[in-house]
């Protein structure tokens, strides 16, 4: 393209972006300016004073809802998805740069995971822990094995079901990135570590890891973001446990007071937090090696 | 994803097909074992959980209990009706119906949005940091709640939000506009808002791809600005917009999150249809509708797949 002047597609096309921009952002911010109301201050604009009441309202036992237990349950289940994410992409990323029997099928499962309707995933996880609960009490009658028949309810919750369901979210996205990853890697850094006599383990944590270290930031993000927002998949599987989305969805029915902007805020927060945060590292990560 | 995720994709596809005659290669082993842990999440976590629900498709319930058996009540209750009422439309042709609506209608949508917002990025955003930061900024709501990115158009679309505070103002209108919010209209807002992204990520990536020389060449072949649009970026940019189309159309059609909060409730889609029946503890017809939604979006994405070539476009 000619330098000097743009042609007047481009202004067009411009004023569409920043149009886009605006659509995407400006709803957004029109709930965090809300979520501090005055106390008198309602669901929509004009603003009535400002003030920190609305989140006082959402952190103290008064509020109409309980809110730190969920943010936690939801902040700890991030977490481990998180970890477990990186961790298992890592692995299956490293699998894919051999050929091994099931590779296809597993890619092709992976992407079915990716575009499967969450409503019909998380039906299928319900079912199969509820089928496994009536297995478990059957053994528990069958054998009168009293701790069972006492204590089991179910094997439903935050950190089974539940997490098996936000992984089949994140892992299509872990690996997907992985195969960039190790698309741009270059074997040959990996052969001399061998030539100076590296064992595998050594050559893997010393050279392989190092080199990928910045990019599993990024399936670090995805992991906790798709898993600390996560609602279709998560409801049918979480147990009588809610996570802080399924909070904020069930306030959408019963909630008129900009509590739930609070809460809104408050959750937006924490995400880009966690995602500075990661990227923060990232960028460490790729200085002190520019400085070497 | 990026244009390295692609051709990751592409280069392991190329290699599995080259190396399909000779077998497994050393180290195919440790592969395997490598690759162990997802595979074993996926079959835990999704083939197996599919599995169930086919089963559980085909059982018998009760208000109390589901029981293991062999009927086809459930499809039969599906579509119970659908044959005496026509031309009229039973329940569930008029929920699918209603869902293909809305698929249509937010495809529509993104694209117009995605492929206008790629070919900004690609065609006229000169500098690479600039691209990368225009293209963070359409990343990072999708780091965000998606509940929240719902509910933050109350304020504005509300009887007393901005919008029709505005309309009032200017005089379009005396009485606050009621279909802005609760509405198809909002569903389809609140689906673009979401989703659009999912458009412009594949079409912009295919876009990238786009020998620059071809331009330059339609340009000096005396092609004006449209005919150069139609006859080489657009066919040129078709995965992106084949990949785009498969996001959308089936987070749409499986969708009962936005439908339920932005329709207030009221609009029938199936996934609500399946939610509502698993409130009611109605398992084995719940399954059966999923199936049946699963049929339908198998059917779609492989009508989509014969446009494009997957293997080479992934």
């Amino acid at each position: 393209m000619a330098d000097g002047g743009r042609p007047r597609s481009f202004y067009v096309l411009a004023a569409v972006f920043t149009l886009f921009i605006l659509f995407l952002y400006g709803p957004m911010l029109a709930i965090v300016v809300l979520s501090f109301q005055g106390p008198d201050g309602g669901l929509v604009f004009p603003m009535r004073g400002w003030s920190l009441h609305w989140f006082r309202t959402l952190w103290s036992d008064g509020g109409s809802v309980d809110i730190s237990t969920a943010f936690f349950r939801s902040l700890r289940l991030a977490l481990v998805v998180m970890v477990l994410t990186v961790v298992i992409s890592v692995m299956a990323g490293l699998a894919f740069r051999r050929r091994f029997p099931g590779a296809m099928l597993l890619l092709y499962v992976a992407i079915a995971s990716l575009i499967m309707p969450s409503i019909v995933v998380s039906l299928g996880i319900g079912l199969e822990f509820r089928l496994i609960d009536e297995a478990v009490k059957a053994f528990g009658m069958a054998t009168g094995m009293e701790s069972i028949q006492r204590n089991f309810v179910t094997a439903l919750g935050t950190f089974t079901s539940g997490l098996g369901a936000h992984l089949t979210w994140t892992l299509p996205f872990g690996l997907l990135i992985m195969f960039a990853v190790f698309n741009r890697f270059d074997p040959s850094y990996e052969e001399a570590a061998r030539d100076l006599g590296a064992s595998r383990w050594q050559t893997f944590v010393h050279v392989t890891l190092p080199i990928i270290a910045p990019f599993l930031i990024g399936v670090a993000v995805f992991g906790f973001t798709l898993s600390w927002d996560e609602l279709a998949r998560s409801s049918q599987v979480m147990g009588s446990d809610n996570t802080l989305p399924m909070q904020l969805a069930a306030l959408t029915t019963t909630v008129t007071t900009p509590e739930i902007y609070a809460l809104g805020t408050t959750t937006t927060a924490a995400s880009l937090l966690a995602v500075g945060v990661l990227l923060t590292v990232a960028f460490v990560i790729r200085r002190s090696r520019n400085q070497r | 994803m990026s244009e390295a995720t692609a051709d990751g994709a592409r280069r392991f596809f190329r290699r599995a097909r080259a190396k399909s005659a000779t077998g497994a290669e050393p180290g195919a082993g440790k592969a395997l074992w490598q690759a162990a842990p997802m595979a074993l999440v996926f079959f835990v976590f999704f083939l197996l959980p599919l599995a169930v629900t086919i089963i559980v498709s085909f059982w018998e319930f009760t208000q109390y209990s589901i029981e293991p058996a062999l009927v086809f009540q459930n499809y039969t209750d599906v579509f119970s009706g659908c044959l005496e009422e026509l031309p009229g439309l039973c329940v569930t042709l008029a929920t699918y119906l209603s869902t293909l609506k809305f698929c249509f209608l937010v495809w529509l949508t993104t694209l117009l949005i995605g492929f206008t917002v790629a070919y900004f990025l690609a065609f006229h955003v000169r500098t690479l940091p600039v691209q990368v930061a225009f293209f963070l900024l359409c990343t990072i709501p999708f780091w965000t709640s998606i509940v929240i990115r719902m509910i933050s158009w109350i304020p504005l679309l509300g009887r007393n939000g901005l919008v029709n505070g505005f309309l009032i103002d200017i005089g379009v209108t005396d009485t606050p506009l009621e279909w802005l919010l609760y509405s198809d209209f909002a569903v389809v807002l609140a689906l673009t808002h979401l989703y659009a992204l999912f458009m412009v990520v594949p079409i912009f990536n295919s876009m990238m791809r786009i020998d620059r020389s071809l331009i330059e060449a339609a340009a000096d072949s005396g092609a004006t600005g449209v005919q150069t649009l139609t006859s080489v970026i657009i066919p040129l940019a078709k995965p992106g917009i084949i990949i785009g189309s498969i996001f959308v159309i089936t987070i749409v059609m499986g969708d009962f999150l936005t439908i339920g909060i932005m329709g207030g409730q009221q609009i029938a889609s199936v996934g609500k249809t399946i939610q509502t029946q698993i409130q009611y503890l109605q398992f084995p017809i719940a399954a059966a509708n999923a199936v049946l939604l699963l049929i339908a979006v198998t059917f779609a994405i492989s009508a989509l797949l014969k446009m494009v070539d997957i293997r080479r476009e992934l």
